[in-house]
């Protein structure tokens, strides 16, 4: 098997270049519903280190955590989507600058 | 070689889709793009031999999520961003600092003494993670149900229109 | 016990109705609107008809074996193999569930027919026999399932489908509601039955040898003696929980009050669901489970006593009500009370007897109200009803005989099977004669309300026909009531399957003729012998173990015993009871010789009106768990209020008061000082507002930067 010339460290700088994309979507993004797609990239790259991990420790825990982190990002997706939907009838914009009611 | 070109050019098109994710104007397109990186993703799990895992992550990731992302998209009809004329969220300074994050973390993965054992050949997996979800992870995940059920019931709840009385 | 015989067949007893409901389900309405509505009755009538033919398969085949070894197997797949639990997909036939299966799938079928006629017209007929034939499915895997938790499996489908046909005319709030109830409560029960299968599981597999499929059970339950759950020994804890299911699916006290209320489906409904079929499912459960119950004597006698008490409080509530499906419903909780009566005295085979013959009569009783409900336009009040027998001869001959059957005069069905409870209950060891008195007055009762709806329904003059059209002529219900003021017999699909019910509720009760009587030529228990090879311990492989040792050899000394004069004495008071009732209410329903405000005026009416509302029972529920649940609610809020509020308010006003006196001292000293420390606050707080943005952007920006220092600051 060649799989010994991808080491870990390939499969953790994946993650973490995924991780940079999900949180640069995150913080720069003004459309709520963008912000959650970066939120989903930011999970997938924890997913990543977390099947990677189990990969080069062997055993499945880790798979098992990844699986669950997919169960949550569903939940998350779920409820989140719902909450912008909120935003929208409320606001009449998923524009995440104007909703500002919380500002001090 | 051929494995490594293949992880290779995977691996590329996992990171240029979420680059398009990040860096795309329309919204669509983003949510095009971030189909893109989940298929990558689950190309990446299927490198590391997680074949349950990666059927896991097209079937809700792709069938689900991303489905679910679309509709809210079209739901709000806020597919362009170019209406908005000052971005006062400044993408420079947050590429600087992200940046700075991506150097931190690059550095920590490349320094860190990783004490891996070389993979086994791959096999199927979906039997070992059955028997653990039913045994050792019952108890989390049952509760991982009863999340979902209440994340199924809030949604539910958060978006109704207001019944009045 | 020899190996059971492997066929491959069984599956489709099961499969044949799932894959009718699933046609009808999916395409049902094309199918009806393409087709017609004939189209959707073959499709939901023909499944059920090649259930009932494979159903006599089985019993042909288990008939042609010798008796210890009539068991047939068909292991159709692997299911959950996790751990140490093995459960298969796997359907066990033997006499009990062939028994069951014969009643499911001939009565059933028979009211598939009777179905396709009473609902002519319901726009919806796909999606009706679209959940009948589901539950088709559900209730012969309960039946069939090898194992406890493919008869959970069964178990819940029944409810669902029970839960969906009562709320069939879903419109209506109040079917909704009743729906709503019978799922709620059958809940509680389903709670216990699930304890009850968990704790047999986890006891056992303490010993390594846990497993929930029946014929391992058998050999294994003597492995519970000695342990104790919650200070409870284990077959008494896991069959007291296994109760509390039976009793809410099958309608005992105190979960009970559901079943009246799932009158509001459509009456076939009530025949199949209510009657027949899904609520004789805990009397099931409790005879297979039979090998466990025998080792716990306590739950027996609880069973007894539940069953006694539901009998009689059933029978008296039937007394006073006047709709006609609802006396049937009381009835019935009634009967079933009697089951549970013959289960908690160890009778099992009278009490699948008793099953058996009930589901006949019963069965009819149900549909030949619901062929006067169809003829006189839905309505149920017996008040507006009179002198049928002239304008409904079929309904009202069948009607009768069932009656008679039900009210238990010889040699009717009911008389046969209830006679051989009546008797079990004084005479087994496990019995007493407070059973077995309390049983024959709920039989005098069950005798009288029966006759006085007979004379109600079919006797007198015809009180309806104002009244009951008016307000359905509009609709299509007008196309046979124009100017008709007179019911007519029903077309020959309703009157057809209620013949043959008759003809079940008058020959049933000869498979198992008691052995005082052999006038009749008939070789006695019959029935009693066909179960015999699965309640009898013996025949199970294990030895006899405690409990099960002394009731075996009681009932080998009952069986010598069966010539007792007692028995005859005890045969002659019942009959005499039933003759009773009926004189009784043809005393103040028919010759109203003896006026019914007589009896209601008794007492200054108070046992009439206690009886009429149902012994308050709903309104006591609504005051105790629902009021409850919120009083205690509301109490915890005046003790927030008085007590957690008192003693902050308290403390608030002792603070007050030294902050008085401190204040003076305050204003003048620390004034000076605070203001100036409040000025800069204030600017330094006008300032640190702006970071309060109110933008999700500007606070992950934080939080980015903060990870970032965090992680450098940990690096290097």
């Amino acid at each position: 098997m060649q799989a010994a010339t991808i080491g870990l460290e390939h499969f953790l700088i994946v993650g973490m270049l995924l991780f940079v994309a999900g949180l640069f979507t995150v913080v720069t993004r003004r459309n709520a519903i963008g912000i959650l797609m970066g939120v989903e990239l930011i999970l997938n790259s924890a997913n990543i280190n977390y099947v990677a991990f189990a990969r080069y420790s062997g055993g499945h825990d880790g798979q098992i955590f990844s699986v669950f982190v997919i169960m949550l990002a569903a939940a998350e997706a779920a409820i989140g989507l719902a909450i912008v939907l909120g935003i929208y009838r409320t606001f009449e914009t998923i524009d995440v600058e104007a909703t500002d009611v919380l500002r001090g | 070689m051929i494995y490594a070109v293949l992880f290779y050019l995977v691996a590329a098109f996992t990171v240029a889709c979420a680059a398009g994710v990040a860096l795309s104007r329309n919204v669509v397109y983003s949510a095009f793009a971030l189909m893109g990186a989940l298929f990558g993703t689950a190309g990446m799990f299927a490198f590391l031999g997680a074949d349950f895992v990666a059927t896991v992550q097209v079937l809700v990731y792709v069938g689900g999520i991303l489905v679910l992302t679309l509709f809210a998209i079209m739901l709000t009809h806020q597919i362009s961003e170019v209406r908005v004329s000052n971005r006062s969220v400044a993408a420079v300074p947050a590429a600087v600092l992200i940046a700075a994050v991506a150097g931190v973390l690059l550095l920590a993965i490349l320094r860190a003494p990783w004490k891996t054992i070389d993979p086994t050949a791959p096999q199927a997996t979906t039997y070992a993670i059955g028997e653990l979800f039913l045994g050792r992870f019952l108890l989390p995940f049952e509760l991982a149900s009863i999340v979902l059920l209440t994340a199924l019931v809030g949604a539910i709840v958060l978006s109704r229109k207001e019944l009045r009385g | 016990m020899s190996h059971p015989i492997e066929v491959d067949w069984i599956r489709w007893i099961i499969l044949a109705p799932l894959i009718g409901a699933a046609i009808n389900g999916f395409f049902g309405v094309r199918i009806q609107r393409s087709l017609g509505r004939p189209a959707v009755g073959v499709v939901a009538c023909l499944p059920v008809l090649v259930s009932f033919v494979l159903a006599v398969a089985v019993l042909v085949k288990l008939l042609s074996l010798e008796p210890a070894e009539r068991f047939l197997l068909d292991d159709m797949s692997r299911w959950i193999h996790v751990g140490s639990l093995r459960v298969n997909l796997a359907w066990w036939a033997d006499p009990l569930s062939s028994t069951m299966l014969l009643v499911v799938t001939g009565i059933g079928g028979l009211i598939h027919l009777f179905s396709y006629g009473y609902m002519d017209e319901e726009p919806s007929l796909w999606r009706f026999f679209a959940y009948l034939n589901l539950f088709m499915a559900a209730m012969l895997t309960l039946v069939l399932g090898d194992s406890l938790l493919t008869l959970f499996v069964g178990w819940e489908g029944v409810g669902l489908c029970s839960y969906a046909l009562i709320g069939f005319w879903y419109k209506e709030l109040a079917n909704a509601r009743a729906a709503m109830k019978a799922f709620v409560v059958n809940r509680i029960g389903d709670f216990g039955f699930v304890l009850g299968m968990f704790s047999l599981f986890w006891l056992l597999d303490d010993h390594g040898q846990g497993t929930l499929v029946f014929r391992e059970l058998a050999g294994r339950v003597h492995l519970l003696e000695g342990m104790t759950v919650l200070g409870f020994a284990a077959p008494v804890f896991i069959t007291l929980m296994f109760f509390v299911g039976a009793s809410g699916k099958s309608a005992q006290i105190p979960l009970y009050v559901w079943l009246p209320d799932a009158m509001a489906g459509p009456t076939p409904v009530s025949a199949l669901i209510h009657a027949a079929t899904m609520v004789t499912a805990g009397v099931y459960m409790i005879a297979r489970l039979n090998f466990l119950f025998d080792m716990a004597p306590a739950t027996l006698f609880v069973v007894a006593s539940v069953g006694t008490a539901t009998a009689i409080v059933a029978a008296t509530i039937g007394v006073a009500q006047w709709d006609i499906k609802k006396v049937l419903a009381y009835s019935t909780v009634s009967q079933l009370g009697v089951m549970f009566i013959a289960m908690g005295v160890g009778a099992y085979e009278a009490g699948i007897f008793h099953l058996f013959t009930h589901a006949f009569f019963k069965a009819c009783l149900f549909l030949g109200s619901g062929s006067i409900i169809h003829a006189l336009h839905h309505e149920q009040d017996m008040r507006n009803m009179g002198g049928l027998r002239r304008h409904m001869p079929v309904t009202f001959a069948t009607f009768f005989v069932s009656t008679i059957a039900i009210a238990g005069i010889p040699p009717f069905a009911g008389f046969f099977s209830k006679d051989e409870i009546l008797w079990k209950a004084f005479s087994s060891p496990l019995g007493s004669p407070v059973f077995w008195a309390i049983g024959s007055i709920a039989a005098g009762f069950t005798a009288f309300y029966m006759f006085r709806q007979v004379f109600l329904v079919f006797f007198g003059e015809y009180r309806g026909g104002h009244a009951t059209h008016g307000h359905h002529d509009h609709d299509v219900h007008g196309a046979h009531g124009h100017g008709a003021h007179v019911p007519h017999e029903s077309p020959a699909m309703l009157t057809l399957p209620l013949v043959v019910l008759a003809a079940g509720a008058v020959f049933a009760g000869f498979l198992n003729v008691p052995g005082a009587i052999d006038v009749f030529g008939v070789t006695p228990h019959l029935f009693n012998d066909w179960l015999a090879p699965v309640m009898a311990p013996e025949t199970l492989g294990h030895g006899a173990h405690g409990a099960h040792g002394a009731l075996a050899e009681a009932e080998a000394v009952l069986h010598h015993v069966e010539h007792d004069p007692m028995e005859y004495l005890l045969m002659a008071l019942s009959v005499c009871v039933a003759f009773g009732g009926i004189a009784l209410a043809w005393l103040v329903y028919a010759r109203q010789a003896i006026s019914a405000d007589r009896f209601a005026g008794v007492l200054g009416g108070v046992p009439y009106r206690v009886v009429f509302n149902k012994y308050y029972v709903d309104e006591i529920y609504e005051a105790t768990v629902v009021r409850g649940t919120v009083a205690l609610a509301r109490g915890l809020a005046a003790f927030d209020r008085v007590v957690v509020d008192g003693t902050v308010n308290g403390t608030a006003t002792l603070v007050r008061g030294l902050a008085r006196m401190d204040g003076a001292f305050d204003r003048i000293v620390v004034d000076g000082a605070v203001n100036l420390v409040g000025a800069i606050s204030l600017w330094l707080g006008n300032r640190a507002r702006s970071l309060q943005t109110g933008h999700v952007y500007s606070y992950l920006y934080a939080i980015v930067v903060g990870v970032a220092v965090v992680l450098v600051t940990r690096l290097f």
